[in-house]
């Protein structure tokens, strides 16, 4: 094809007159790969500058003049990496500049507490023995100063998220933490106009800093998923044959197409964009959108949607949506009501804080109440009452759940689950009740050789390597036998037959039956299995017939059984015919299975499990699983699944396995289980240090020594949550290994 | 105690030269490829024979 790659959208041109591009890179695995790529490109004319990024496996090229960034793309294919044009999300853009300033604050505080460390261990030191009131004062005006500015700075995070909740009528963690700070801050100060002995500016700054690692580690881990999933997306983002006027042909990224365009859709590719069929006739697999694996013939005027696969002739549409807006009418609103009801979930931490903050604050306040009834000073009530707010500040309990989310994310990490939202760990946890879609869920994405046992292997990997010359769909999953990656020499594809070439002097054939001589054997065939297309194959004399459908993913039997095993109801949603679903529920041992379901049927089933008290986890791809998934308690998709299903889903799982869920679940009731014994040991310590507060014996040392303590029983018991899942093994098959060598740079 | 006037003094002025390291460190992109760091190390492309 001499059509050329116009990448232009994705180029952001600068005023100083230099263009700069990022392109996300394939099957960069080792050292050596930096200098090869940064090497390889440094001859290319006008190019300025190509540095990439290992740990997120991005290029990032800059050049003047008039470089095509196609010919950078097609000088890596040359070196053997396939790119992808990357546009950062504004999502990920907006957390990496968050993290920064976690990790400025995380600074700031880290200097803080150290200086403030040494001041205060000589206070410690001095009072029992020789210190003198002066110097004492000058080391407190010293701790102060400080303090108070390193305060105000590393605590911006803390402040502002108590702020925003406060404004929205809620409280969260972030509330009686600043209340904390502020007010020990403030005894301090006064405390140390007065000349006392101990000030609580170490205990603060301390504190600070222990709360930012947690939430600088959250954030990193949460980074890291999300770095992994842009670079997936971007692998997978589709180029389409956009026809000019003359009608000549060029290769766009989907992300540059507009309504009104008019596309080229060949034979064995997928439809980027919602359309409508201009001219050609041909059959469409639709199962990623609707589930259904039967093919739909298209004519002139038919709609066709983003995601179906072409099978039979050459199509060209009309571009009636791209990008964002490909997407029935009915999934759109269904899936609008679906998710504004899961926003109303309330995080664990969150009802916590809600039920502590009251607490805490009223036991500070009956302090202070009653030590002035038992003939104390206002001072000494008040200075006692906050040492019970700084001793029960919610360190621990602040880190209590977040450290077990970071570890037990960097555990589904390994078993190829990616995270989307934050709270799923804790949703996942409580499900009962598993509810799959089959087509491209339970079986395999792609179709694959059904009787590979039945068939001489030499004659099925001549058939496979000869598959390999051929653009059509059901070749494909012949071509994926083939040991041998080299297609054969000369082979000529005749559009609508099949492929033929000569090796070793006889004349090898692969397409329909008649094209091979082989009907007899096919219709014998067909009787055997209804549901699966067929391919015939001949060489010479000799005849087969290869049976292609949809395989189940080779460990979902075992899965299944697992889960059931766990105590959860697995049960079967599909939009697929009924007689394509009951063989495979069969097979899973599943009994209770739906076939034929549309969206909004998924939906009220759903629904009607919900109203029986059931927590629903929905494992879906198709685009008419995307409300179903709003819908569910929480939702699963693999990497294969439309973008917007997958956008809805609470968690993407890797590869040709559906062990990851399994996985899943497993890991989050341990982490749940985790958070609770944090939480546990949380109260515990609150519990000692209440009463030591309250009668007043709570000195700064008392207090330094409890919350790093305390903190650091809670993040050693978090890291429990690193085992938990099976071993993460490693994928054989093809499909896997881009995820998997995304994984490990990441 | 007249040693304090010179030792506070010297601790902080150390403290604050970390912490301008660490956040001209941060700002000079030091961090934003750690894994490619630890490997680029090992090329001796720069090296002339």
């Amino acid at each position: 094809m001499a059509e050329t790659l116009d990448l232009s959208v994705y180029v952001k041109r600068q005023d100083d007159g230099t263009a700069h591009l990022d392109l996300a890179v394939e099957g960069i695995d080792c050292a050596a790969c930096i200098g090869e790529i940064e090497g390889g490109l440094s001859d290319l004319p006008g190019l300025l500058s190509a540095r990439l990024n290992y740990t997120t496996h991005r290029l990032a090229l800059q050049w003047r003049g008039d470089l095509n960034p196609a010919q950078v793309v097609e000088e890596l294919r040359r070196l053997g990496y396939r790119t992808h044009p990357f546009r950062a999300r504004a999502v990920e853009e907006e957390e990496a500049r968050r993290a920064q300033w976690l990790l400025k604050c995380l600074a700031v505080a880290g200097f803080a507490s150290m200086n403030i460390m040494l001041l205060a261990v000589s206070v410690w030191s001095g009072n029992v023995t020789d210190i003198s009131p002066e110097t004492r004062d000058f080391f407190h005006w010293l701790a102060a100063l400080i303090s108070l500015p390193a305060v105000a700075y590393a605590g911006q995070p803390f402040f502002r998220s108590a702020i925003g909740a406060l404004k929205k009528g809620r409280t969260n963690m972030d509330v009686p933490i600043t209340i904390g700070i502020m007010l020990a801050l403030v005894m301090s100060v006064i405390e140390t106009i007065n000349h006392a002995e101990n000030t609580y500016f170490d205990s603060v700054v301390m504190l600070l800093f222990f709360l930012l690692c947690g939430r600088y580690l959250d954030q990193a881990m949460r980074r890291r998923t999300r770095a992994v999933a842009g670079n997936l997306a971007s692998l997978r983002a589709e180029v389409a044959h956009r026809l000019d006027s003359a009608g000549d042909a060029t290769l766009v990224p989907v992300a540059a197409l507009a309504p009104g365009d008019r596309v080229l859709v060949r034979p064995g590719e997928r439809i980027p964009v919602d359309g409508i069929v201009l001219s050609g006739t041909s059959e469409v697999d639709e199962s990623l959108v609707t589930g259904e694996t039967t093919l739909r013939a298209l004519n002139d005027g038919d709609a066709v949607y983003a995601g179906s696969l072409n099978h039979a002739g050459a199509l060209t549409l009309r571009v009636t949506a791209a990008g964002q807006g490909t997407l029935l009418d009915e999934v759109e609103r269904l899936l609008e009501n679906a998710s504004a009801a899961k926003s109303r979930y309330r995080q664990l931490a969150d009802r916590v804080a809600r039920a502590y903050a009251p607490v805490v604050h009223g036991a500070a306040a009956l302090t202070a109440i009653v030590w002035i009834a038992t003939g104390a000073s206002v001072h000494d009530a008040v200075i006692t009452a906050v040492a019970v707010l700084i001793i029960t500040c919610p360190c621990a309990l602040a880190l209590a759940i977040p450290v077990v989310q970071v570890v037990a994310s960097g555990a589904l990490f390994r078993s190829n689950v990616l995270l989307n939202s934050g709270d799923a760990l804790e949703r996942l946890a409580a499900v009962d009740t598993v509810v799959f879609d089959k087509t491209g869920t339970l079986t395999l994405p792609e179709m694959r050789v059904a009787n590979t046992g039945a068939i001489r292997p030499e004659l099925l990997e001549t058939a496979a390597r000869l598959a390999l010359s051929s653009h059509h769909p059901l070749a494909g999953a012949a071509a994926r036998e083939a040991r041998d990656p080299r297609p054969f020499e000369g082979a000529v594809e005749e559009p609508g037959r099949g492929v033929r070439a000569v090796v070793n002097g006889a004349e090898i054939r692969l397409g329909s039956p008649t094209f091979c001589g082989a009907e007899d054997l096919a219709a014998a065939m067909a009787e055997t299995d209804p549901q699966a297309s067929l391919i015939a194959f001949s060489r010479g004399r000799e005849r087969a017939v290869l049976l292609v459908r949809q395989a189940l993913r080779p460990d979902a039997a075992r899965v299944v059984g697992a889960l059931q095993a766990l105590g959860l109801d697995c049960r079967i949603l599909s939009g697929d015919r009924p007689e394509a679903v009951a063989p495979v529920a069969e097979a899973l041992g599943i009994e209770t299975w739906h076939g034929g379901a549309k969206p909004a049927g998924k939906i009220a089933e759903l629904e009607h499990l919900k109203a029986q008290g059931r927590r629903i986890l929905m494992v879906g791809d198709g685009l008419n699983d995307a409300p179903a998934l709003a819908a569910a308690h929480i939702s699963i998709s693999p990497i294969t699944a439309a973008d917007l299903t997958q956008a809805q889903a609470d968690a993407v799982f890797l590869g040709d396995r559906l062990a990851p869920v399994l996985d899943a679940v497993r890991i989050s009731r341990r982490a749940h289980a985790l958070m609770r014994q944090n939480l546990m040991i949380a109260l515990v310590y609150n519990l000692f240090a209440v009463p030591l507060a309250f009668l007043g014996y709570v000195t700064p040392l008392v207090a330094a020594l409890a919350m790093s303590g305390s903190s650091s029983l809670v993040t050693l018991n978090a890291l429990q949550a690193r085992g938990g899942g099976t071993a993460p093994k490693t994928d054989p098959s093809r499909q896997a290994a881009p995820a998997a060598s995304a994984l490990q740079g990441a | 105690m007249g040693v304090l006037l010179f030792l506070i003094p010297t601790a902080l002025a150390l403290g604050l030269c970390g912490l301008g390291a660490f956040l001209w460190s941060l700002r000079n992109g030091q961090y934003d490829d750690v894994q490619g760091a630890a490997l680029r190390v090992l090329s001796d492309d720069d090296v002339k024979p």
